[in-house]
């Protein structure tokens, strides 16, 4: 075996290191996927027992029902209003962190408490706070006199997306603060001096000279936010259930899935909501293709 | 103006903002620990400082809950999950780290696609899947499944880490005798501590804190893990907000403490790893 050279011996050693982790992915990402989109194709119940194929009946169903295209339009309505907000205000803080001030270190650490905390937890915080009898916002806005009457953040239909996306912008906006923070620290202090020697005012250095660099990291992190706020599930559940409101996609597919039992009708809505999500990350691998090569 | 007073003043709001943001942060913790403070009417009335501040909320909900137990539930699940996790990711980042081979990178491609698939994709397959192997309602249930989110950033990081590693180290080790494992344990390993600890701790506190899988996958109120226990709270009309700010602040602590203590091996080792990559 010693004897062998190293490269050979090492191609074979591979396959076998390499192993454990090919099985895991088969059994938890690759069969479960395959299985979802196997059984949008039958009338199959989350309870077992027999099923049937049904071809795309289930599809037929789903795009005639009001309630899945109200949860795609939740869907993108939240995608696009809450990463377009935690961009802005990722932005805006990752600015104050980056300037020399007193107790920056913790203040940085601070900052990213809201990204530690269980989802769970995170929305019991608001869910309190956004009491309608009890909650402390309510009170806060009736004694500063902006609010007349107390409102119902959560169940009035008009407010809840709202309200949801308020509370992931708090949650998630950290994180925006975490890789633009990293990507304010590679801007050369130099370049904002002569811009500053120039004449230049902070906004106007801001757009010429701090943009331009941290603009990869930006689009990065906007991208993967994207795709990530289009699965939102867990934050818009334990918020506010089911509501027709407020459904994402991904709690339409799930009430249909675990709590109507419904897996072959379930399993459709999930394929759909996978669809979506790759073709996303197509479009956004395909535009990096089509604009990386591209000389200045 | 004269620079002298616009300076000033620039630096004064900049000082405010920073008090704004943290306001904004952290306010939702600090009204949670005055609510659980409070009991019985105090709790409905929105004094800044409980008249009468009491700690009987967060002796009841593990009292009157099996909520100790939970606790328990998520810290093994939170352990298990990244010890295999570290497992799994560390031998498959040898390998792709190391060894050059027709298709590696079409495979860190498609570990990287696992990472956007939806929850609810997999969910009826993984149920199905997890009742076959009879672990329906059971801990492990939740540690397996957790893979599907913690593999992906693992094996990344970690293989970043490896494929900075001077591949004359390992055969100079090699040539002096150290057997394959011993290479592995004495050489490449320590080179990848600080991926580890940082993809560790995402690891735990996804094991910790998850809720979809830990909802579906377990049906006993003993078995569940915090975040659909919390969750059951609020459901089942079980509303004394005292107990359930205490609860939350009591799952929370641990994690903040841990992130507290990993905040420079956290940057580190997500930076160097990306660095290095």
């Amino acid at each position: 075996m010693r004897r062998r050279p190293l490269a050979a011996q090492r191609r074979r050693d591979a396959a076998w290191f390499l192993l454990p982790l090919l099985v895991a992915l088969a059994v938890i990402a690759a069969w479960p996927l395959a299985r979802t989109i196997w059984l949008s194709f039958t009338d199959a119940s989350l309870a077992g027992g027999a099923h049937a194929l049904v071809g795309f009946a289930n599809y037929a169903l789903l795009i005639e029902d009001p309630d899945w295209w109200q949860a795609v339009r939740n869907t993108l309505v939240f995608a696009a209003v809450s990463v377009a907000l935690e961009t802005a205000l990722g932005l805006g803080i990752a600015l104050v962190l980056d300037a020399r001030i007193r107790g920056r270190g913790l203040l940085r650490a601070a900052v990213l408490v809201p990204w530690a905390v269980p989802t769970v937890v995170s929305a019991e915080l608001w869910a309190w706070m956004l009491h309608d009898q009890y909650g402390i916002i309510n009170a806060a806005l009736l004694a500063l006199g902006v609010i007349e009457a107390p409102y119902a953040w959560l169940a009035d239909r008009a407010l809840a997306m709202a309200s949801v996306i308020a509370v992931d912008v708090w949650k998630t906006t950290p994180f925006m603060v975490l890789l633009l923070l990293a990507a304010l620290q590679t801007v050369p202090a130099e370049l904002h001096e002569a811009a500053k020697v120039d004449g230049a005012g902070a906004l106007r250095r801001f757009a010429v000279v701090t943009l331009p660099v941290i603009r990869p990291a930006l689009v990065v992190a906007v991208v993967f936010r994207l795709l990530d706020a289009l699965r939102i599930f867990d934050l818009v559940y334990v918020l506010v259930g089911n509501a027709s409101a407020t459904a994402t996609m991904a709690v339409y597919a799930r009430q249909h899935m675990v709590d109507f039992q419904d897996a072959g009708y379930g399993s459709a809505a999930s394929t759909l909501l996978f669809a979506v999500v790759a073709l996303a990350s197509a479009a956004v691998i395909a535009l990096g293709r089509a604009s990386a090569p591209a000389p200045r | 103006m004269s620079p002298r007073l616009r300076w000033h003043l620039a630096r004064l709001g900049l000082h405010g903002l920073a008090v704004l943001i943290l306001l904004y942060t952290l306010f939702p913790f600090a009204w949670a620990v005055v609510t659980s403070l409070k009991s019985g009417g105090a709790l409905f009335d929105t004094a800044l400082v409980p008249a009468d501040p009491r700690w009987d909320n967060y002796a009841e909900v593990f009292r009157e809950q099996p909520f100790g137990r939970n606790i328990l539930n998520s810290a093994v699940v939170a352990t298990s999950t990244v010890l295999l996790s570290l497992a799994l990711g560390l031998t498959a980042a040898c390998a792709l780290g190391r060894v050059a081979f027709r298709g590696r990178s079409l495979l860190l491609a498609t570990v990287l696609g696992v990472s956007m698939f939806p929850q609810v994709a997999v969910l009826s397959g993984l149920f199905e899947l997890i009742r076959w192997f009879g672990l329906y309602n059971t801990l492990p249930a939740l540690s397996v499944s957790y893979l599907i989110f913690t593999l992906p950033f693992t094996v990344w990081v970690l293989t970043a880490f490896v494929r900075a590693l001077p591949i004359e180290l390992e055969e100079a080790a090699m040539i002096d005798g150290a057997t394959r494992f011993q290479t592995f344990w004495k050489v490449v390993l320590p080179q990848a501590v600080p991926g580890m600890i940082a993809t560790g701790i995402v690891a735990i506190n996804i094991g910790w804190s998850e809720y979809l899988f830990a909802a579906t996958l377990l049906t006993s109120p003993s078995n569940m893990t915090i975040s659909p226990r919390l969750e059951s709270f609020m459901g089942r009309g079980l509303y004394n907000w005292g107990w359930l700010m205490a609860g939350a602040l009591a799952v929370t602590g641990p994690l903040i403490v841990l992130s507290g203590f990993m905040q420079k091996h956290l940057v580190a080792g997500w930076g160097g790893g990306a660095l290095k990559g």
